[in-house]
């Protein structure tokens, strides 16, 4: 299958995510799994004319497009005319182009929560009208309708996450490749269930702070993230702690909260970032699935049975105190 | 009489990129490079708490994440008046580091060198071999690069959580206390780095390259053995003359970066042809060509505005145009090490002045200067001692965040007013480097840079217009913001 990849308005860094692959060369990687890449604006050899030239192919027929990726946000303002991003050489508006080629690709993927659903170049005013693909924040819609199917009747795919781990992307673009991904791979927002059925939560190593309630009050502390600063990895879909990063890294073992980047809507949760909404000390976002009763019971339940070890080395940035050592009874 | 030609999309930079050219005579009488992606960045701040900024600003750009967080890190703590605590600062110059050496990489492998692998240059002795070694995704480099990035982007998973776009730059330090084992694992990973750089990219060691002091000196090294892709290089510059094209204002610009125990390991600075001071407050930013409403004169970052218009006369980019003192300077790995005194830098520019070679060589350069610094910093880090401190909030502040990305000076000036963000304005290195014309009508450094080059109204772009434009390393995302 060959893919087609634009990039409208985003920063790029879905790309940048992407080459960060840990399977070898991803250009090979590629290959392996029977897909050509017939042009990406951050590695392809052909430049202006010929990219130009290549594009309006694919816009019109003459070259049949497979997987088309789009990353960023399509902007749909100044007033509708698209005008803050007109693709270069030329006086087109990029979401014009997007429009077009979507209509004739075989599947359509959006790669990151901008092109999911608007992500954070719609947040705060959202001075350039910026959607998704298929959705505008939470509500479907966005730049090709509710009611876009591609080809083979699939609503776009929306690879969110800001940005998606490397291997989400080319998990899914394999799984397409291989006619392994159906309507029933995707989950409700149409993000590929092999992660977004897991939740960020899964693995994360502060579990057992996490389990008493130990939690961290300043940044750079041990304890768990979620009383305090702003953690929503109990909620939010993702494998971040079973599929690391960057070698062993997620957000949360980054000593940061996990920002529910995989959601529509996460560029505007309603509180600050890195501090917990709470009422009356209760945090505003439970656990998903979990009876807000039952939380509180046992976070009471928990809280009081915190062995110290936990309580003194949730607040530390360092190992205050070791586990005890059980000694085998003969 | 001259003819118009809009060339677009510029490939193999970050971003979107179009240049109209004025073709007289076959050569390109004058060069209008237009940002045409905006996305409003200073807008979406405004009003919000300044501790989200850190949430918000490196997503203005996927390649220099870090290096946005950075900026705004250090301007939230100049607002509160505090400094992190020494592994807080170590722990900022490793990530920083980390980004910009990986982009230095990313820019010779994967955007910069492809261009000699185009049939333009079938005819030249050297083109079979770099061709097999450098064609974009194809190429034995690209696919031997890749591995290797990933590998030292680990740095990133225990530095950082994850690259890009984390949240563990903070004003008072870094939120990821390492530990002695995890500092081991970021050590063998910057040994495997350094033992790349020296077998496939140098074909020496690091401090060989280093304490290379001329282009004499650097060719004499070029004529001994030892092979690796610098080496390469540097055989098609002399080939195709790339020391004596692209020539930009040879006014060097650089805030200087990675704060030592004293001091910054490369000086904040400025050189026109001597050294020269370095006023910040004689920054402003003109949008006469830009696609904004008119605020009176050119303002400083620090009261600047950024309302955007949908329709402007004589406007043809979303990039405002950074003035210092008036003057246009080049910024980037050239004008920091140029800045810094390097004398390979110094020299490099010696004579003809910047070009496609000597910002080319500087950015290799810095990686064999950089790496080593790395070693030492992960040396001095010292677990159980403090690595963040937390900002005291206050509702009236203003700061100023300025630090070096891997294209250059990057500014963040915010203004608090009620403790919300009143005011943000930022200037990318691109800003600086690709910026429209200004009311005096003087053009930006790219654009002069392309001024005199040969080209076609109709033939295909000659590749020399391509190496003029990827030796800048510019980033199209951060440009405009």
């Amino acid at each position: 299958m060959n893919l087609l990849w634009l990039q409208s308005g985003g920063c790029g860094g879905c790309t940048l995510s992407w080459l960060g692959s840990e399977h070898g060369s991803l250009f090979r990687e590629l290959a392996d799994e029977g897909i050509e890449l017939l042009w990406h604006p951050s590695v392809s050899e052909a430049g202006v004319d010929e990219a130009r030239e290549l594009i309006e192919q694919c816009a019109d027929g003459r070259t049949e497009i497979d997987l088309l990726c789009i990353e960023g946000s399509l902007l749909r303002g100044p007033r509708g005319t698209g005008g803050f991003h007109r693709f270069g050489g030329g006086a087109r508006p990029m979401i014009d182009w997007v429009r077009q080629i979507a209509a004739r690709a075989r599947h359509v993927v959006a790669v990151g929560s901008c092109s999911s659903w608007g992500g954070i170049t719609a947040a705060g005013m959202n001075p350039t009208d910026a959607c998704g693909l298929q959705y505008d924040s939470e509500a479907t819609g966005g730049l090709l309708g509710p009611d876009f199917r591609d080809r083979t009747g699939l609503p776009v795919i929306n690879v969110a996450g800001c940005p998606p781990h490397p291997d989400w992307i080319t998990e899914t673009l394999a799984a397409l490749a291989h006619g392994k991904l159906g309507a029933q791979h995707l989950d409700e927002y149409g993000r590929p269930r092999f992660y977004a059925d897991q939740l960020v939560h899964h693995g994360c190593p502060r579990n057992e702070y996490y389990e008493f309630k130990a939690s961290a009050s300043r940044h750079s502390e041990q304890g768990c993230l979620m009383e305090q600063l702003g953690c929503k990895g109990t909620q939010a879909h993702a494998d971040c702690n079973q599929r690391l990063w960057n070698g062993e890294g997620s957000c949360l073992r980054g000593g940061y909260a996990c920002i529910r980047c995989t959601d529509p809507g996460f560029e505007e949760p309603g509180h600050p970032f890195t501090t917990t909404p709470k009422v009356a000390g209760i945090p505003l976002g439970l656990p998903a699935d979990m009876p807000k009763a039952w939380f509180i019971a046992l976070a009471a339940l928990s809280k009081s049975a915190t062995p110290a070890r936990v309580r003194e080395n949730a607040h530390s940035d360092h190992l205050l105190r070791a586990p005890s050592v059980k000694r085998t009874k003969r | 009489m001259s003819t118009r030609r809009i060339v677009g999309p510029f490939n193999r930079v970050e971003g979107d990129l179009e240049i109209a050219l004025d073709i007289s005579d076959g050569r390109i009488e004058a060069a209008y490079v237009n940002s045409p992606l905006y996305r409003g960045f200073e807008q979406i701040l405004q009003g919000k708490l300044p501790a989200d900024a850190l949430v918000l600003v490196p997503r203005i750009c996927g390649i220099c994440s870090v290096a946005q967080s950075s900026a705004s890190a250090l301007a939230l703590a100049d607002a509160a008046g505090i400094e992190p605590p020494q592994n807080g600062r170590l722990a900022a110059n490793l990530t920083l580091a980390t980004e910009n050496l990986a982009d230095h990489l990313t820019h010779f492998y994967l955007f910069f060198m492809p261009d000699f692998a185009r049939a333009d240059y079938a005819g030249r002795p050297w083109h079979a071999a770099i061709a097999e070694r450098f064609r974009a995704t194809a190429g034995s480099a690209p696919n031997q690069v890749l591995p290797a990035r990933a590998r030292f982007m680990q740095m990133m998973g225990l530095l950082a959580g994850k690259w890009p776009h984390t949240l563990a730059v903070q004003p008072g330090g870094s939120t990821r206390p390492l530990q002695s084992s995890e500092i081991f694992r970021l050590h063998r990973t910057l040994r495997e780095f350094r033992e790349f750089l020296e077998t496939v990219t140098f074909g020496a060691k690091l401090e060989e390259i280093a304490v290379l002091a001329s282009r004499a000196g650097l060719e004499a090294w070029r004529g001994r053995a030892g092979g690796g892709d610098l080496r390469a290089f540097l055989a098609v510059a002399a080939d195709l003359d790339l020391w004596h094209l692209g020539r930009g204002t040879d006014r060097f610009m650089s805030y200087g970066c990675y704060r030592e125990e004293n001091g910054r390991l490369f000086p904040p600075g400025l050189w026109h042809g001597a050294a020269a001071t370095l006023d910040i407050a004689a920054i402003r930013e003109d949008i006469t060509h830009a696609w904004y409403a008119a605020a009176g004169l050119p303002q400083h970052p620090a009261e600047g505005s950024t309302l955007p218009v949908a329709e402007k006369d004589g406007a043809y980019s979303w990039c405002k145009a950074p003035r210092l003192g008036g003057q246009v300077v080049e910024t980037g790995a050239l004008a920091r090490q140029v800045v810094a005194g390097h004398p390979l830098a110094r020299d490099m520019i010696e004579g003809y002045g910047a070009s496609v070679a000597a910002r080319v060589v500087a950015r290799l350069l810095e990686l064999a200067l950089v790496l080593p610094a790395m070693e030492r910093w992960l040396a001095e880090l010292a677990p159980g001692q403090p690595w963040c401190i937390t900002a005291p909030g206050a509702d009236e502040t203003s700061g100023v965040g300025l630090i070096e990305a891997a294209r250059g000076s990057l500014g963040h000036w915010i203004t608090v007013r009620r403790g919300r963000i009143h005011n943000y304005q930022i200037i990318a290195p691109t800003t600086w480097n690709f910026s429209p014309r200004d009311s005096a009508g003087q053009p930006g450094a790219l654009e002069q840079a392309l001024a005199g080059l040969s080209a076609g109204a109709t033939e295909p772009l000659p590749a020399a217009i391509h190496h003029v434009v990827r030796s800048f390393d510019p980033c199209m995302v951060c440009t405009v913001h």
